[in-house]
């Protein structure tokens, strides 16, 4: 069992856990992720690790609520418990002091896992630009964690409710013209962004690595659910990535694949619903 | 003739195929305690008995069948589980027909006793009973690891812990089982069945550490440096093939294990009960012809699949699934289309499978090794209307654990290098199951998983003697 020892709200979706699980937290790395299953029927849920703390043995994940898994998450409290958390899993980023200034972009919920890679590129030495984007203030967070790791911190609201109004393609381009020597780009965040900002880096030959979400199950490397295709290969995210060459990537394939169980989905949603006004599943 | 005409071989009462071609419970239903004396009476109970060479695990076969003969089924299943920690599992998914059964004089001439039927009926007798605890050596306070909570591993560590040692179990997945939780059907082995006999093995004083990743949260040379003497490790082949066709990534197509781990671990056919959807279309075509092809063709059926096809490039004589699996999928309605190959899998504009192009085969000359390779029949492409594709084509190695231990010699498969008795490249590292020999069956897998505690044992002796000295 492992015990959530903190909870913080961020808005009505967007969640935070400091999750008590030693072991992962002795080995986690930034670019890595678990896996949690909060009960017995629940589903194996792929979350980024967004900090740890190797001394407290805990790790913090951001999620937000879209399915009945992530909703049914997001109603536990301090003190309860989730049943399993296996990690870390995934290849860590490849942090190292690169030659020129780097620019780490986080979209919504990928501010998350952008904030432990800016911080280890930081302490490798590097001049890091991070840039933070949302649909509008209410879903923005770690404003300040994520300044605290860069040498220049950009944020941005679609709607411009805070920061800087429009996408962080726009904001990314200004660094960009400043700074014409960027070495490497990150970007993580939802499919359409990170193929939002691959389009924009192509152009400029920089190497862009961005983080790829797709649907998981073990996570281990046995089943596959989680392929993309890299180039001209068929790559498994949970133990080739999750980060790749975004140049490479296909986000069209990416995208349809993350609609697979789209149907699904949305019955899970009506049944959990269906469940809190007292009805069964009907399903025995 | 010396032999009297033995009896007919007791048949097991199934379930009807149209009754349960739409629901998961158990296909096979078990003898009667009348069935099961009555069989165990065909026995001849051989001075010499070959049918204890066929099996990998050496069940003293001919004693607990005489047991039961006397209707003594506390004695059979002591006798029973000497030499073999899961029989209840075994009983159900041994290929008998090629080990102990195959040895069988009476199959001589009449058909062999039904070993695997009478090893299920004892097991499953006794776990209605409730099994006693059984017998253990003195504590030796000595730990040993064992990587891996499948077959292999169970086996060795209920033998390492008979034999007095702490064994702890690290398993990646939640639960304990390795592919009789997440790879064989509930209908062919009730989930409720492997639970309770890994709970026997908790008895014996055996730890599971679940979610636990070697190769990630730890590695091989950690567990060594952390007061384990050996670790054996018993990762399996959970690593799934693809044919490298056109069309592969399309939505709707699928790893059997991805299937089979959706509808069984996460209980997928009770979804939305269960959180964890598993997706069947109308028209669903599984490639390969092995026991996991079987299960998924079935599998696919009983979610409600329409119409169910196994795509074989060879004929029926060639394929590797059981006799019995492959009886029980016609019955229920499973379709087959031998001698054809997959060349492209065809999509729709939304990225779903909509079609599948494939092209016959005829069998050609016998090759070196005596098969007869298919060859492709040229212009003999046609298109079949598919939405689901299920590949099921083999498993290799999982490199995970592996990869983690540079000093470990893999061949170039990346299976572990290891000889009979499980030892590896490195001293103290002991290997086996289907990491070791490539996807094969459980039963061979707790063969190795045997061999290797007895190995692990002569090998901390050895090296506690020399410390001692």
């Amino acid at each position: 069992m492992y015990p959530i020892v903190r909870k913080e709200i961020f808005s009505p979706t967007v969640k935070l856990f400091d999750i008590k699980a030693p072991l992962v937290a002795a080995k986690a790395q930034a670019g890595q992720f678990f896996i949690l299953r909060a009960d017995e029927k629940g589903e194996r849920i792929p979350l980024t690790i967004a900090d740890f703390d190797r001394e407290e043995g805990t790790i913090t994940a951001i999620f937000q609520e879209m399915g009945a898994g992530t909703k049914r998450l997001g109603q536990l409290e301090v003190g309860d418990n989730i049943l399993d958390v296996v990690g870390p899993l995934g290849v860590p980023s490849e942090i190292e002091r690169f030659d020129g200034p780097v620019a780490i972009v986080g979209g919504g919920v990928g501010i998350a896992p952008i904030y432990p890679i800016a911080r280890a590129l930081k302490a490798a030495g590097n001049e890091v630009f991070a840039i933070i984007g949302a649909r509008n203030k209410e879903l923005l967070f770690w404003e300040e964690k994520m300044a605290s790791v860069s040498s220049q911190l950009i944020v941005c609201t679609d709607d411009g409710s805070y920061g800087r109004k429009g996408f962080v393609t726009d904001a990314l381009k200004d660094v960009y013209e400043a700074n014409s020597n960027l070495n490497h780009v990150w970007a993580i965040g939802p499919m359409p962004m990170m193929r939002a900002i691959t389009n924009v880096t192509r152009p400029w030959s920089v190497k862009t690595i961005v983080s790829m979400n797709p649907l998981m199950m073990d996570g281990t490397g046995m089943c596959g659910a989680c392929r993309v295709q890299v180039g001209n290969e068929t790559k498994f995210a949970c133990v080739d990535g999750p980060e790749f060459d975004g140049h490479l990537v296909d986000f069209d394939l990416a995208m349809k694949r993350l609609s697979i169980y789209k149907d699904e989905e949305k019955r899970a949603l009506a049944a959990l619903e269906h469940q809190h006004q007292g009805g069964g599943c009907g399903c025995h | 003739m010396s032999l009297k005409q033995r009896a007919d071989r007791q048949g097991m009462p199934c379930q009807d195929p149209r009754v349960r071609r739409h629901n998961f419970q158990e296909v096979a239903l078990g003898y009667t305690k009348e069935q099961a004396m009555e069989e165990a009476g065909r026995c001849l109970q051989c001075k010499k008995p070959k049918c204890r060479e066929g099996c990998p695990v050496e069940v003293l076969i001919p004693d607990f069948i005489q047991a039961v003969a006397e209707g003594d089924l506390a004695k059979a299943a002591v006798l029973l589980k000497e030499k073999n920690a899961l029989p209840a599992i075994c009983g159900r998914v041994c290929p008998q027909e090629s080990q102990c059964e195959a040895k069988c004089i009476v199959g001589i001439k009449s058909e062999p006793v039904a070993i695997g039927r009478l090893e299920r009926f004892v097991a499953d007798w006794e776990m209605r009973q409730g099994a006693p605890c059984p017998e253990q050596a003195p504590r030796k306070g000595k730990k040993v690891a064992v990587v891996g909570a499948g077959p292999a591993g169970l086996t060795c560590a209920a033998d390492l812990a008979k034999l007095g040692y702490e064994v702890t179990i690290f398993e990646a997945l939640h639960t304990a089982g390795g592919v009789l939780m997440y790879g064989i059907p509930e209908f062919r082995l009730p989930k409720d069945i492997v639970e309770q006999e890994i709970d026997n093995l908790r008895k014996l004083g055996v730890e599971m550490q679940f979610n636990s990743v070697v190769g990630k949260a730890t590695n091989v040379h950690e567990l060594l440096a952390n007061g384990y003497e050996a670790v054996f490790l018993g990762t399996g082949a959970g690593l799934p093939n693809f044919m490298g066709i056109p069309g592969e990534n399309l939505c709707g197509v699928f790893s059997a294990n991805e299937f089979l781990t959706r509808t069984n671990l996460m209980k997928g056919y009770c979804f939305p009960e269960f959180q964890t959807p598993v997706k069947v279309g109308r028209k669903v075509a599984v490639l390969g012809a092995g026991n996991v092809a079987m299960d998924a063709a079935r599998t696919a059926l009983r979610l409600g699949a329409e119409e169910v096809h196994i795509i074989y490039r060879r004929s029926e004589k060639e394929m590797p699934a059981r006799a019995e699996e492959i009886e029980h999928a016609h019955e229920e309605g499973v379709q087959f289309q031998l001698l054809t190959s997959p060349v492209e899998i065809i999509g729709d504009e939304n990225g779903w499978v909509k079609a599948m192009k494939c092209v016959r085969f005829e069998l050609g000359e016998p090759d070196a090794s005596g098969r007869r390779s298919p060859v492709a029949i040229p212009g003999s492409e046609y298109i079949m209307d598919i939405d689901t594709v299920i590949v099921s084509i083999g498993t290799g190695p999982n490199p995970l654990a592996t990869k983690s231990v540079s000093d470990l010699e893999l061949n170039r498969k990346g299976n572990i290098v290891a000889d009979e008795d499980g030892r590896t490249s490195i001293p103290g590292v002991f290997a086996g199951g289907d990491i070791v020999t490539g996807a094969a069956t459980v039963i061979l897998a707790m063969g190795a998983g045997k061999k290797s505690a007895r190995a692990i044992d002569e090998y901390v002796m050895a090296k506690a003697a020399e410390k001692a000295i």
